[in-house]
């Protein structure tokens, strides 16, 4: 009751406070009249009386300041009141307010922004119960490189281990939904039965897949999205049981998942369909399939990769599957790491890049704020003289830096939204999780506690100076031993500014040299006008591999007779799309073949077309494939020329033959050049090219590639119309320049040295804004010096030689600091670096020159205002 | 805690309960704090008062014991009205100035038992310390 009286009365005062005042008044006023009266009617003579009257009451603002002490919104009055005066200050030095409130949005903003990508990515728990239990199983080859398990030894594994849960393979699966609505194709997965188990999720309707689903023959049964359920399904809370048409074949809906679940194995996945593998069939034993598993409470992952090790030997001994070695290794890795491991040098390498940019931030805020301690120094010292009391200077201080802060924060957080939605904007392909990213709360206020503590600490300290210093001294100009001090803790810091600047720069320039090398690498293949598209077929119809290849040599006849078009090809997979990893074991069967150092695979191109010839690899010896290369006749190949040299060396390859995977006694047709297939960085380039005819099994996902007389993009409609004038039903995706594909195989580099890039201009720009500052401050108090120097002789060019020595001199000691950073930082990135060493010296000699070219400008300007001081003014005015 | 004591300026110290620790002033002038509040509510539980006549009574009626700042006596008004224990209400005076009337509420009046019975208790206390000691 009485609070809430108080609360009313004390906020009614304050938005009505000309009529709360008001109300003093005329209180006060009646009670001045009727003392008067009073008076009056004691025998007072009237101006007797009204004196009398005055004296006893006081005046009515003397009460007003006695009422208000008592009230609590006085405290908040007083509040807006310092606000105000500190909004006055601010605006009255909009120089220093723009820096510092800019300074303050950079800092916090980035490394919120950055901070919010990494977080999620790195360090969060992935979305599923007891996330550090989800492993993915790997199998090693013995060069080191890891490859996809086999349905064979996933289930002797799951048979056999103790280490585990449950276990789980899957495949990518693109169903085409038809029906009603306009076909469309979705991304999924076929997964074992206990997938969603090894995950930790259950649907949130219906039910997740059993045992009996998952058998050769079993039912057509389906788990959608939380997504795709609300999409294509308006939410129809009777979707289980209903029956869906996906590629031509009739599937039950069993369950829905949660609207929560992120498959961070596959994020566009929207459907689940059981894998449906027997022993019986040929690719039972094919690596091919992803493996993950949950592990049981109390077991890690080495324990469990030495129990899978000793099984998977095993297994090999007792049932000596034809795609296995005769020993196998497998690695278990948490699927957090697993999933990350392409992105992690990268983030880590940004996250510190960011880190540097608020260190320069905070150093930036120190130096503005030293700077304008030094210049207010006087003021303090004056009003602390007039009586000012301590406490009530370091409130109006701390109420200035707190507003600075919070501006800055403001501006922060914008600068950090704007930030994180850039991010995820030009963020590349392989960035998981890039939808569990948003602006980091605990981020944004690590960053603006730092910058407000250092804002604080630093506004203070002219304050606490001039209250605790005797003002007669600080009055009196003797400042300068004062003032030395703080010039030499700012120089202190535009050193630190400009050794942490060439931090950034210097990396940043390895990484763009690195840029520059990987772009001048020879691909091998002529990547302009070249466009690319990925066609499928599907559906009961391309069950028969016989329509399935005619499809495709249909589809091909049809876009080589589109207008613009020179020539076309199909390809089993296309280099440096980032999915090009389709390997086989090779074996060569002469005796002259030097055998494999340790890695015995290749890439396998299944090629219909003239593809060699749209790609523009050259031939270096022998023929390539034509069209009288058919399943009937003697199955032939081309393979690249390292591979041809290393293997063979002096002989001549042609006519050796050779088996690959399933394939055999192939013969050696032709010698073409290397390729880069997985990566620019990657030159592991083995390969072999056959004909897609006389590959036992159908690839009914092909690329196509065809090359264009001219802009291969305009071509892209009429080409897409050619192939389904053959199949109407046949998605086509992914169309692409091949220019493009390659200029995205880089994009994480790209992505890496952008946000570096990012922050090195930043750091530059702050340096040399700290130096600025500086030198302009200390020309400006060495005014007087620069009169004496010259009116004792000194010519205009030797001061302006002066200022600018002093600028550079600081430059130089921040430079030298900053190179032995740079060694470091420039070794923690090596793994990012390409063709360039972490000591490159056209890097380093670059960064060198900029740094001070930026820095001599920064100098420039008070130097110049140095160089035109006269001595007659300045003298005078002292 | 320090405050500054509302009225005539001296200053005070007193703890949080309105006890006074130490006291410098002339004998005459000062109302003890938490005091002029029961002094206050008991002059305005006669009949509605406007500040004046509440001072003028107090003066009257301790016979020029008690002389009640305005100031201090304002300053108690809003205190009071704010914890509910005093309700005020604008009324034209006598020569058509603005004048501002207060009763005593249902909670000021409990509160005025309150401290009359906490100050009868407190004085015959120290009127027996005092006879003790004499």
């Amino acid at each position: 009751m009485s609070l809430r009286r108080q609360a009313v009365a004390g906020v009614r005062a304050l938005f009505r406070r000309r009529r709360a005042d008001q109300d003093v008044s005329d209180e006060v006023e009646h009670f001045v009249e009727q003392s008067v009266r009073a008076n009056l009617s004691r025998g007072m003579s009237p101006s007797d009386a009204r004196r009398a009257a005055r004296l006893e009451v006081g005046s009515a603002v003397h009460v007003r300041e006695q009422m208000r002490d008592e009230a609590w919104e006085n405290v908040v009055e007083t509040f807006i009141a310092d606000v105000r005066y500190a909004a006055r200050r601010l605006r009255a030095a909009p120089g220093f307010t723009v820096v510092t409130l800019g300074t303050l949005a950079i800092g916090i903003g980035a490394t919120t922004a950055i901070f919010s990508a990494v977080n999620p990515i790195l360090f969060k728990a992935l979305p599923y119960p007891n996330a550090n239990r989800v492993t993915v199983v790997w199998e090693v080859r013995a060069d080191g490189g890891s490859i996809d398990g086999s349905f064979g030894m996933y289930r002797e594994l799951a048979a056999r281990n103790r280490s585990f849960e449950a276990l789980a393979v899957f495949k990518g699966w693109q169903p085409t939904m038809t029906g009603p609505a306009e076909p469309e194709r979705f991304e999924g997965q076929r997964v074992t039965f206990e997938y969603f188990r090894v995950l930790g999720i259950t649907p949130a309707v219906g039910r997740t897949f059993e045992i009996s689903d998952d058998r050769p023959g079993g039912p057509n049964v389906v788990i959608l999205s939380d997504r795709l359920w609300r999409r294509r399904f308006a939410a129809d809370a009777a979707i289980v049981g209903r029956q869906i048409t996906l590629d031509d074949a009739s599937y039950q809906v069993v369950g829905v998942l949660p609207p929560a679940f992120e498959n961070v194995l596959l994020p566009d996945a929207e459907l689940w369909a059981p894998l449906q593998y027997g022993m019986s069939q040929g690719r039972a034993w094919g690596h091919h399939l992803r493996t993950i598993g949950r592990l049981r409470a109390g077991v890690d992952a080495a324990a469990a990769t030495r129990e899978l090790n000793q099984l998977g030997n095993t297994v090999i001994g007792e049932l000596h599957p034809p795609t296995y070695g005769k020993t196998t290794a497998m690695l278990v890795e948490p699927l957090q790491n697993d999933i990350t491991r392409s992105v992690r040098p990268a983030l880590l390498a940004v996250l510190g890049a960011v880190a540097l940019v608020l260190i320069i931030a905070c150093v930036n805020v120190t130096n503005l704020l030293l700077a304008r301690g030094v210049r207010h120094q006087s003021e303090f010292a004056l009003r602390a003289a007039l009586g000012a009391e301590r406490r009530r200077l370091i409130r109006q201080v701390l109420t200035e830096s707190l507003l600075l802060s919070t501006l800055g924060g403001v501006a922060g957080i914008g600068v950090a939204a704007f930030g994180v939605r850039a991010l995820v904007a030009l963020s590349p392909p392989g960035l998981p999780r890039l939808n569990a990213i948003d602006v980091d709360a605990s981020a944004f206020l690590f960053a603006f506690v730092v910058t407000t503590a250092i804002g604080v600490a630093f506004g203070l300290l002219p304050a606490i100076d001039a209250a605790r210093s005797d003002p007669h001294g600080a009055l009196q100009s003797d400042t300068r031993r004062a003032t030395y001090g703080h010039r030499r803790a700012r120089a202190a810091l535009v050193v630190a500014e400009v050794a942490l600047a060439l931090v950034l720069l210097v990396t940043s320039g390895l990484l763009l040299r690195s840029l520059q090398r990987l772009f001048a690498v020879d691909v091998g293949f002529d990547a302009t006008h070249v466009l690319t598209m990925q066609v499928q077929t599907g559906g009961e119809r391309y069950r028969d591999s016989a329509t399935t290849i005619h499809f495709f040599e249909q589809a091909l006849a049809a876009v080589k007779q589109v207008a613009g078009v020179e020539t076309a090809a199909f390809t089993s997979q296309l280099p440096l799309d980032g999915k090009a990893d389709d390997r086989y074991g090779v074996a060569f069967e002469s005796k002259a073949a030097r055998p494999a150092n340790d890695d015995p695979s290749a890439f396998r191109y299944a090629v219909a077309g003239d593809y060699i010839q749209t790609m523009r690899i050259p031939l270096e010896r022998g023929r390539l494939l034509n069209e009288h290369d058919r399943s009937d006749s003697p199955p032939v190949a081309l393979i690249n020329e390292s591979y041809a040299k290393r293997t063979f060396a002096s002989i001549d390859p042609i006519g050796q033959r050779l088996r690959i995977g399933p394939l055999q006694g192939v013969t050696i047709v032709g010698v073409v050049g290397d390729v880069r297939h997985t990566s620019l960085a990657v030159a592991r380039s083995d390969a072999v090219y056959v004909s897609e005819q006389q590959w036992p099994f159908v690839d009914n996902v092909m690329s196509l590639v065809v090359r264009t007389r001219g802009d291969a993009a305009d071509l892209a409609p009429s080409i897409r119309a050619a192939i389904w004038s053959v199949d109407k039903d046949q998605p086509i995706v992914s169309v692409a320049l091949m220019s493009d594909v390659v200029a995205r195989s880089a994009a994480e580099r790209r992505f890496a040295l952008m946000l570096f890039e990012a922050f090195a201009i930043a750091a530059l720009v702050l340096a040399a804004a700290g130096i600025y500052g500086v030198l302009s401050g200390s020309v400006a108090e060495r005014t007087r010096e620069m009169g004496v120097r010259s009116a004792l002789g000194a010519s205009s060019g030797m001061l302006l030689r002066l200022i600018l020595r002093q600028g550079l001199t600081l430059t130089a000691l921040g430079a030298a600091i900053g190179l032995v950073g740079a060694v470091a930082a420039g070794k923690a990135i090596r793994s990012m670096l390409f063709g360039v060493t972490a000591l490159d010296g056209v890097t380093y000699a670059a960064v060198i020159a900029l740094l001070t070219a930026v820095s001599a400008l920064a100098c420039a300007v008070p130097a110049l205002r140095a160089s035109r001081v006269d001595p007659a003014l300045t003298l005078r005015a002292e | 805690m320090t405050v500054g004591f509302p009225f005539d300026c001296h200053i005070l110290t007193v703890n949080r309960n309105g006890h006074i620790l130490t006291l410098m002033a002339e004998p005459t002038t000062d109302v003890i704090q938490g005091t002029l509040d029961m002094l206050i509510l008991k002059t305005v539980s006669l009949e509605p008062m406007h500040g004046f006549g509440i001072a003028r009574r107090i003066e009257d009626i301790s016979r020029g014991v008690f002389k009640v700042n305005p100031g201090s006596l304002m300053t108690a008004f809003q205190r009071l009205e704010r914890a509910g224990w005093l309700d005020s209400e604008w009324r034209q005076s006598e020569n058509a100035r603005r004048a501002k009337f207060y009763t005593l509420t249902k909670a000021g009046r409990k509160q005025l038992e309150v401290e009359t019975t906490d100050w009868e208790r407190r004085t015959s206390a120290v009127a027996r310390l005092l006879r003790a000691e004499a």
